[in-house]
């Protein structure tokens, strides 16, 4: 039944973007997306507007399916059936395409990947230079101007390998920014982290929403989606079970699962 | 003990004091102590080890040195003193012949300037610290192959008329695959479709030619068919028309795709016009070489060439398209499973078996392809191992960015994974530097083969000589591994700053 009734609030996104909007305002838009992974349903119908400059935290019980969604908006993972329109290119088979989208996507990762070979500014340069053919002072000039904005200039020099795990995650969002991607996805990325770690890398995420970014995150800081999220997503079995401002969401749960997960995480 | 424990509080005053090691854990008595004399046993197993290194140590100074003759004219010269050691006038007198085999006497200023050119561009290459990697490279990978080949054959191929017009015949084909380059597959043949059937009939008209003979015209004092004509001209057009599509474009990726094809094409025609060209040397044939010339011809172009094959190899057998993938799968396992003296006869015995009347090539050539083929075989195995330890975040991190596949593998993911293999691969280089010894069995002489035969000579045999000789054709061939080794070693430790916290 609750099925249903997620159904119901998801189903029609024209109308979940507030009134009067244009299409253009859209920065993302999944309808009737489907999944498997083999045989296993992971994502089930998934209906979804999100709005140019929105900021958007989903959560769920673990295989949820909430990364896999994610992903999926980036074309790490492959939808089976429905569409997924981002920025006005829906996601097909098409390189071209694919290539288009992932330049305006950026995306934090549970375990950073950085790379290691590379140092702190190489790895913030690497994709302004190869993908976006910028000249490499430009590329340095632009990078050292997100390192800052992550507040880690000084290891600039340094290999990934000699940061703490919060100084890896916070050079991971600097070179997703220095991309200057128009939406952010961030997959668990304090998950990874100690508890003294995720307070450095939530400033520059709250940093970030301040600044108008349109911003996916999934992640169980439920103190960073009531600071900073127009809309909590939540998620169970592959479905949108529930969705609404984050007052409400944690306020005034409608499902009994929403009650349960929410029980389970706030104690 | 009472007012102790009822003092939980307590802050120290003072810093506690740096004090010495303890005696005999530091310096070299320290680590004789740790590592040699640690317990009885080994006192005893570090003894008896010292006395076989000076056994054999002594052994060796004793006979090349100390009961070694260094002068004489002969074999005379060894034989006269009784219990002698290593006869060394006969190395001086056939040292030459181990470099250059049978390589004409006025003529070995060429290997000669091959040798130093090779050996400078090489150290300026290694050493990290040297600047203009890039050109050096280009220099080393391009150049030097192309000058090696000129000044120790000769140079001046004399190619026909009618293999320069199947290679530019070849050439054009290869403006076909632009399209699909630029644009994608699909996109690519649908813009293309007037290209491909002209290309198409050209084909048509060359499997024809085959088998139907054609009226011939003299071009160039020499007798070219109409066939070859047309299928030039057809060629021609079709590779214009692919050529246009990207002129025209306004996409970027078309033009640079139309310039690199260019680029290319006029590279292969001036490597062509090089090796035709007469710069007045005299021809030497390749059954002429031997000794370590030989052995680095084979081993440098076999090190060289698996490289770069045995990564497209490896890429291929980890590649989501089907018929790339069954290609390595197939190349990898028909060359490893089978020896590589199987590979050097079946080129030089039974290729020209296969061969049409007239097609010869060089023996040695042969065996360079068949060893370059089956060493980028193991290469490959190698690789796939490096490729298989970079985790999939990695790949994820680089494509989130944007990267297209050939870049997301040229900066994130090789780097990473050939650092991981060079041990690996420095072990499939020593081994196939050794196997040059085998390409004896198909008639040309390496440094073993030409030491081998140069002891038999009547006038140097003596009962130390076949020793002396075997003697040097182990230095040799040690002092090069070793040194690929260290180099191996050294690399291992300046790459591998990036993956340890501290870097050594």
């Amino acid at each position: 039944m609750a099925q249903v009734s997620a159904k119901k609030s998801t189903s029609t996104p024209k109308v979940t973007a507030s009134d009067g909007n244009q299409a253009g305002d859209v920065a993302i838009q999944l309808i009737g997306v489907n999944k498997w992974y083999g045989e296993f349903h992971v994502l089930k119908d998934i209906n979804l507007a999100i709005e140019q400059g929105e900021r958007i935290v989903i959560c769920g019980p673990s295989g949820s399916g909430k990364s896999t969604l994610i992903r999926c908006i980036n074309r790490l993972e492959e939808h089976q059936a429905g569409q997924i329109i981002v920025d006005g290119n829906e996601l097909t088979n098409d390189l071209k395409r694919i290539d288009e989208v992932r330049r305006e996507v950026g995306m934090v990762f549970q375990h950073f990947n950085l790379f290691p070979h590379l140092t702190v500014l190489e790895n913030c340069t690497l994709a302004p230079i190869w993908v976006r053919k910028m000249s490499k002072a430009d590329a340095e000039a632009a990078a050292m101007k997100y390192l800052i904005r992550v507040k880690i200039p000084e290891q600039a020099k340094k290999y990934p390998g000699q940061l703490s795990g919060g100084q890896q995650q916070r050079v991971a969002i600097a070179r997703s920014l220095c991309m200057n991607p128009r939406i952010m996805l961030f997959d668990e990325p304090t998950s990874a982290l100690d508890p003294e770690m995720i307070k450095e890398v939530l400033e520059v995420m709250v940093d970030l929403a301040q600044s108008g970014m349109t911003m996916l995150c999934v992640t169980h800081e439920m103190g960073f989606a009531r600071q900073v999220a127009d809309r909590v997503i939540f998620m169970d079995q592959g479905q949108i079970i529930e969705q609404n401002s984050p007052a409400e969401f944690f306020s005034n749960p409608k499902s009994e699962r929403t009650k349960l997960f929410l029980s389970q995480i706030l104690h | 003990m009472t007012d102790l424990s009822s003092s939980h509080g307590w802050v120290r005053t003072e810093d506690a004091k740096t004090l010495p090691p303890p005696p005999n854990t530091t310096g070299l008595t320290g680590w004789a102590l740790q590592n040699l004399f640690n317990s009885p046993l080994n006192t005893v197993l570090t003894i008896l080890g010292a006395a076989f290194v000076a056994w054999i140590g002594w052994g060796v100074i004793d006979w090349a040195l100390i009961r070694g003759v260094f002068t004489g004219e002969s074999r005379d010269a060894c034989v006269a003193v009784p219990d002698s050691g290593a006869c060394w006038p006969y190395v001086w007198a056939k040292f030459h012949q181990f470099i250059y085999g049978f390589y004409p006497f006025d003529q070995r200023w060429r290997v000669n300037i091959c040798f130093v050119v090779g050996a400078l561009a090489l150290a300026t290459m290694a050493i990290p610290s040297l600047p203009y990697k890039k050109w050096n490279a280009l220099f080393l990978l391009v150049i030097y192959p192309l000058m090696t080949f000129v000044l120790l054959t000769g140079g001046d191929l004399d190619l026909s008329v009618s293999t320069l017009l199947g290679i530019v015949g070849l050439l054009l084909l290869t403006a076909l695959v632009i399209p699909p380059l630029a644009f994608g597959i699909e996109e690519g043949i649908r813009r293309n479709r007037l290209a491909l059937a002209f290309a198409g009939v050209a084909i048509v008209i060359w499997l024809l030619s085959l088998f139907v003979s054609m009226p011939e015209l003299v071009i160039f004092g020499s007798f070219v068919s109409i066939s070859t004509l047309a299928i030039i001209g057809l060629l021609a057009m079709a590779a214009a028309l692919s050529a246009a599509h990207e002129a025209s474009s306004r996409d970027a990726s078309a033009r640079t795709a139309l310039l690199s094809w260019i680029g290319a094409c006029s590279a292969v025609i001036a490597v062509l016009l090089l090796v035709d060209t007469d710069f007045g040397l005299v021809p030497v044939e390749t059954q002429q070489w031997g000794g370590l010339l030989v052995t680095l011809v084979v081993a440098v172009t076999g090190i060289v060439a698996s490289l770069p094959l045995g990564i497209l190899l490896a890429l291929g057998r980890r590649s989501k398209m089907p018929v790339v993938r069954m290609f390595s799968v197939v190349f990898i396992e028909v060359w490893r499973g089978v020896p590589l003296i199987t590979v050097l006869f079946m080129a030089s015995i039974m290729l020209p078996l296969f061969m049409p009347e007239g097609v010869n090539f060089d023996k040695l050539l042969r065996a360079l392809v068949g060893t370059a083929l089956f060493s980028a075989a193991y290469m490959a195995e190698t690789v796939r191992g490096g490729l298989q330890a970079i985790p999939k975040g990695q790949y994820e991190a680089a494509q989130a960015l944007g990267l297209s596949y050939w870049k997301l593998m040229n900066l994130i993911v090789l780097p990473q994974a050939l650092k991981i293999v060079i041990p690996g691969i420095v072990n499939s280089f020593i081994s196939l530097f050794k196997d040059t010894t085998l390409v004896l069995i198909i008639g040309l002489f390496d440094v073993l083969g030409i030491v081998n035969a140069s002891f038999n000579d009547p006038k140097w045999v003596s009962p130390q000589t076949g020793t002396t000789a075997y003697f040097v054709a182990a230095l040799m061939f040690w002092v090069f591994c070793f040194g690929m080794s260290r180099y191996s070693i050294f690399m291992e430790r300046r790459l591998a700053t990036g993956h340890k916290r501290r870097g050594y």
